[in-house]
């Protein structure tokens, strides 16, 4: 034998283990590149080697887009009640303060104002850390207030989806989420302002059954997975391996339900050009 | 008759009643007070366990196999007189939607809903009441349709959920949905929701916004199965009664709640126990309510519509 082992296992001791410092590298998890941090958040958290979109939150998506990093956010201090007094194998209550305490958020859902290339904006974002971006009452309430804010300022409107559908704990409450966004956003296009909807990895379940299909724009981050049923249930129902790149945003623009899919570093400017092109004067 | 198994008294008692029945007319004896004293303790029975059921046996009770289906629902309100219309002028003819033209009492109405089938094959084409994308496109061609003509809409709800399907993902089941709740905010007629059995998430408020949002008393309105949430919260299929419990889907938590606009109520046993009462019962609430909605003005319609469900959920700004 031209190789042999001489000692057995891992022989190296944890502490003497050379782990990349955290906070100063990303390793893309689809491509494996190793990247400074700086870089990766400069390159908008988007993998410079392979393009793979990190999964990222309200806060990075707002600095991403508002002119210099500014913005206000509104109705930061609605929260959750458990008004059904929802357990399972823990209760709602706990959840939603432990998701609090980790995210620092108060839900799934945040609202910045402020102004993209000069054009004012607003923007709904959702944190797929709360509690897998589950659409409760808040995140409802949430868009149905920055819908009221658009009219009542005449400003555009993005929502953000990134969610894994409707949050189970709050039931039926949760379900007519679905209805209040869809019946506010009828408001929004009576008043003639533009709604742009960008769904990101993952769009699924309730919230791609409501405000998340119904942009005047719906465009997508590249390969993320938007559908109604989560893969997992699909492929229950069919009985059979699921095709390559089903439900991906690729997948769903083929089919004819996205405007087109854009880069994140392209997202700001193609919103910017939008808004103009749609405030253009009016035809008489 | 099939019991479900927390009707095993009421089964006994039946098979006794039936037994009496035949030795009766079998032998000339006379078992009539018997079976009158048997009947008393039936109807008791009866209404014990039909006043105390729980969130899981009222899940039973919307799913069991007897019960009425939409089409028959539809047959009765109209006197078996009405014209069903089929297709999506795009894809398909859902099957498992139907809906069709009619008259109420002298009220033109658009009746449309979910059609879960009566039997094995049927079933299977029915694709047990889960509709595919072609099926809301459908009920929404049908919608504006009525519009059109200025004629309410009812719809009944009855489905354990949109298709999870590969065609349906394919087609869009997520934009089908979401356009019917934005269009159904829009649509400047009447609309009586009527949730006759099972009320399954997206796929049941797809056509489930209404100025009226009625629910038969045995059936339940959820974001989830309670199935599928045991499956997902507890990872066991085992826990469907916890669910069913802390889902708070029945008729009365969904009274309660403020998401729903009233419940009509249902012979004694379920509505499969007296099929003509209960389709009485949702034809007169269907008249309660039509004449009022019709005599509203359209834009007031809607604005009360789109302003009913804005409210709904509770939340705290402290």
């Amino acid at each position: 034998m031209w190789f042999k082992r001489t000692k057995e296992g891992i022989t190296t001791s944890t502490s003497e283990k050379k782990e990349t410092p955290e906070g100063l590298w990303y390793k893309c998890p689809d491509c494996k590149e190793i990247t400074p941090a700086e870089d990766h958040e400069k390159n908008n958290w988007v993998c410079n080697a392979c393009g793979y979109h990190e999964r990222i939150g309200s806060a990075e998506y707002f600095h991403i887009l508002f002119d210099e990093g500014k913005y206000k956010l509104l109705d930061e201090k609605l929260k959750a009640i458990d008004a059904l007094q929802f357990t399972d194998t823990k209760p709602y209550a706990g959840r939603l303060k432990d998701a609090q305490q980790n995210t620092g958020l108060n839900d799934a859902m945040q609202t910045g104002t402020g102004r993209i290339e000069g054009l004012p904006l607003v923007v709904c974002c959702m944190d797929f850390s709360f509690i897998g971006g589950s659409m409760g009452v808040v995140v409802g309430e949430k868009i149905s207030r920055a819908i009221d804010h658009c009219i009542k300022n005449k400003k555009a409107l993005l929502i953000i989806s990134k969610s894994g559908g409707a949050r189970m704990m709050e039931s039926a409450f949760s379900l007519m989420q679905m209805a209040k966004t869809s019946a506010k956003l009828t408001l929004l296009a009576e008043a003639g302002l533009p709604y742009f909807s960008l769904c990101t990895d993952p769009t699924t379940g309730g919230v791609t059954a409501s405000y998340a299909m119904l942009g005047d724009i719906n465009m997508a981050e590249p390969n993320a997975l938007i559908g109604f049923a989560g893969p997992r249930v699909v492929k229950e129902t069919i009985g059979t391996d699921l095709p390559a790149g089903f439900q991906r945003s690729e997948f769903l623009l083929e089919k004819g339900f996205l405007d087109f899919i854009v880069h994140r570093k392209e997202l700001k400017s193609r919103l910017a050009k939008l808004i103009t092109i749609f405030n253009n004067e009016k035809v008489k | 008759m099939v019991y479900l198994d927390f009707e095993s008294d009421i089964e006994q008692l039946e098979t006794e009643l039936q037994k009496l029945r035949e030795v009766g007319e079998k032998t000339g004896i006379d078992t009539n007070a018997a079976i009158v004293d048997l009947e008393k303790q039936l109807l008791e029975k009866k209404k014990e366990i039909y006043s105390h059921l729980s969130a899981w046996q009222k899940v039973q009770v919307s799913r069991h196999p007897e019960r009425p289906y939409t089409i028959a629902y539809m047959d009765y309100v109209t006197g078996n007189n009405w014209i069903e219309l089929h297709g999506d002028r795009n894809v398909a003819d859902d099957k498992a939607m139907v809906g069709g033209l009619g008259q109420i009492e002298g009220h033109s109405v658009m009746m449309i809903g979910q059609q879960k089938g009566i039997n094995t094959k049927m079933r299977q084409i029915r694709r047990f009441g889960m509709a595919n994308p072609e099926g809301y496109r459908k009920a929404l061609r049908l919608m504006r349709m009525a519009e059109k003509f200025n004629i309410p809409i009812i719809t009944f709800i009855d489905t354990p959920g949109a298709y999870p399907g590969l065609e349906a993902e394919e087609r869009g089941q997520g934009e089908a949905i979401a356009r019917n709740l934005f269009e159904m905010f829009r649509i400047k007629v009447p609309i009586i929701c009527i949730i006759i059995g099972e009320g399954a998430s997206g796929g049941a408020l797809g056509i489930g916004i209404g100025d009226k949002v009625l629910m038969l008393e045995n059936t339940w309105y959820s974001v989830i199965s309670p199935e599928s949430c045991s499956s997902i919260l507890w990872r066991s299929w085992d826990h469907k009664e916890k669910a069913a419990e802390a889902l708070k889907l029945t008729a009365d938590d969904m009274l309660k709640n403020k998401l729903i606009d009233g419940i009509i109520k249902e012979p004694l046993g379920g509505a499969h126990r007296d099929m003509n009462q209960a389709f009485e019962f949702v034809k007169k609430e269907i008249l309660k309510h039509l004449p009022a909605l019709k005599k509203e003005k359209k834009d007031k319609l809607i604005q009360k519509r789109i302003e009913k469900f804005a409210q709904m959920g509770v939340y705290t700004e402290k």
